[in-house]
């Protein structure tokens, strides 16, 4: 590591905690983060089958207040927020007057005055930056509250027994993309069933200062119950599986949400004009130039980002992500191809250190926990 | 303390020399830093390695890295084994996580190589 990464990479609330766990850090954003603890397969295969805990105090937690905060997001994000019932969330994205998408978001209604925003945290500033900007003119402030609020993920089929003791939250009426404010081992918190795992799951926002006795109240209870602390690695591997997308791969400045397959988030009826909508409109209209499918590879070797994907001799597109997936226990992929190739069963091939390996289109998700594949 | 019978690279590769035979594999710490090592591909018996040359890839859930031949030589057999079952080599990458049979062209070069200590040192200094 240089002097200068050594200046600029920040710590989260629980740095000393991921070290002292043995986890293998990397820079991820700027942040100190864990990739793994021990290994990618246990860690993924404990959220599958029991439960895992997370740090992400590394994401952007950007709170809207006012009476003009719904409008004010509305204008500024391509969904609609102001149709969200208090305590209800949406997934959404921020986009570029021409309809690149700078971030996806998870947009909590805390209130009508009262708005969450959480943007990755390669793209916190920009975000806040950009959200400052697009709700000039309404009654509405940004607070940014990315260095204030830890946040800490519980997520696998295990996790409502083992968050559920610990919190004055009823998590059994909290509906999937909800949120509550409450307490967890005492400490103020807003509980959300979110994640990005395919799994059930919560995700817990404290105060920066609390997150620390906040993980080691869970810790513990998670390992009790069969579970383990997950780093980066294994939540690649797992939005993976459930077929999301991660910004920097499946979505960046130069695709637009319907090329990612993500068209029913943009809301062109709602009420105003909101950025990006012009172009958006267009590209609605307009038959797609790209389309993100998934693929399982069916000969040897792994695709990955970036490697290029063939139909016959014809280059189609280029794969996003790729791994050998611990649940299905074979090689899979996202890609972006031309939409006349991405019907799924058409047989497609990946150049992989410039051999050709052929690869199935498939329907994503890979995993779906309500559909499990069978035994194995 | 690595195995002191072995010859390393500054790669993380090792070699083992019995005769005109080489067996080379990839050293625990390679196996440690790459993680749960999900796929290996290997060249096929008959093809001629210079000494330094890649000879395949070994692929983690998140990483591809490049393997190298600590010596020159043709490949004579390769661990067949690591196909269904390539995290045999995080589980003994000495043993039975071995990845390829050389016949051995040079033995000098061997002095290009890194001794138990030197290569301790190597992963000392991270």
């Amino acid at each position: 590591m240089n002097a200068a990464a050594e200046v600029t990479v920040q710590n989260t609330p629980l740095a000393e905690r991921h070290a002292a766990l043995g986890a293998r850090l990397i820079d991820f954003a700027g942040w100190l983060m864990p990739v793994q603890y021990r290994s990618i397969i246990e860690e993924h295969r404990a959220v599958r089958g029991r439960v895992g805990l997370f740090d992400l105090s590394h994401m952007g937690e950007l709170f809207v207040e006012g009476p003009e905060a719904g409008p004010a997001l509305a204008r500024a994000l391509v969904s609609n927020p102001v149709a969200l019932r208090d305590g209800r969330a949406q997934y959404s994205m921020i986009c570029a007057p021409d309809g690149g998408v700078l971030d996806d978001l998870i947009v909590y209604r805390l209130a009508e005055t009262r708005y969450l925003v959480v943007a990755n945290a390669s793209n916190a500033l920009l975000v806040s930056d950009a959200l400052a900007e697009r709700i000039q003119g309404f009654k509405a402030v940004l607070d940014d509250g990315s260095l204030a609020t830890g946040l800490v993920a519980i997520q696998g089929p295990r996790s409502i027994d083992v968050l559920g003791p610990r919190t004055d939250v009823d998590l059994a009426s909290l509906r999937y993309y909800a949120i509550a404010e409450g307490h967890v081992d005492g400490i103020d918190a807003l509980v959300a069933r979110t994640g990005y795992t395919g799994e059930d799951g919560f995700e817990v926002f404290v105060d920066w200062g609390r997150t620390v006795d906040v993980w080691d109240g869970l810790l513990p209870a998670v390992e009790e119950a069969g579970g383990l602390p997950i780093g980066l690695g294994a939540r690649d591997t797992l939005r993976l599986e459930a077929g999301m997308p991660l910004y920097g791969n499946e979505l960046d400045r130069t695709i637009n949400p319907f090329e990612a397959g993500l068209g029913r988030v943009v809301k062109l009826d709602k009420a105003g004009d909101f950025v990006g909508k012009a172009a958006l409109e267009k590209a609605a209209g307009a038959p797609l130039s790209r389309k993100l499918v998934g693929l399982t590879m069916e000969g040897r070797g792994i695709a990955r980002h970036g490697y290029p994907v063939f139909a016959g001799e014809r280059r189609t597109g280029t794969v996003t992500s790729g791994t050998q997936s611990p649940t299905l226990e074979s090689a899979i992929a996202m890609a972006y191809v031309a939409p006349g190739d991405a019907e799924p069963g058409t047989i497609l091939e990946v150049e992989i250190r410039e051999q050709r390996i052929p690869a199935r289109v498939v329907a994503l998700p890979f995993y779906d926990r309500r559909n499990p594949p069978a035994d194995g | 303390m690595v195995p002191t019978d072995l010859r390393y690279t500054k790669d993380h590769e090792w070699v083992r020399v019995d005769g005109d035979e080489a067996t080379i594999g990839i050293t625990q710490y390679a196996a440690d830093q790459l993680g749960d090592i999900v796929f290996v591909e290997l060249p096929a018996p008959g093809k001629t390695l210079d000494q330094f040359a890649t000879f395949g890839v070994v692929e983690s859930v998140k990483a591809v890295s490049d393997l190298f031949a600590p010596l020159a030589g043709e490949v004579t057999g390769t661990n067949e084994a690591l196909t269904a079952s390539p995290e045999l080599v995080n589980g003994d990458p000495y043993g039975e996580g071995w990845m390829l049979r050389l016949r051995v062209a040079n033995h000098d070069q061997l002095d290009d190589l890194l001794d138990p200590d030197a290569y301790d040192a190597l992963v000392a200094a991270g």
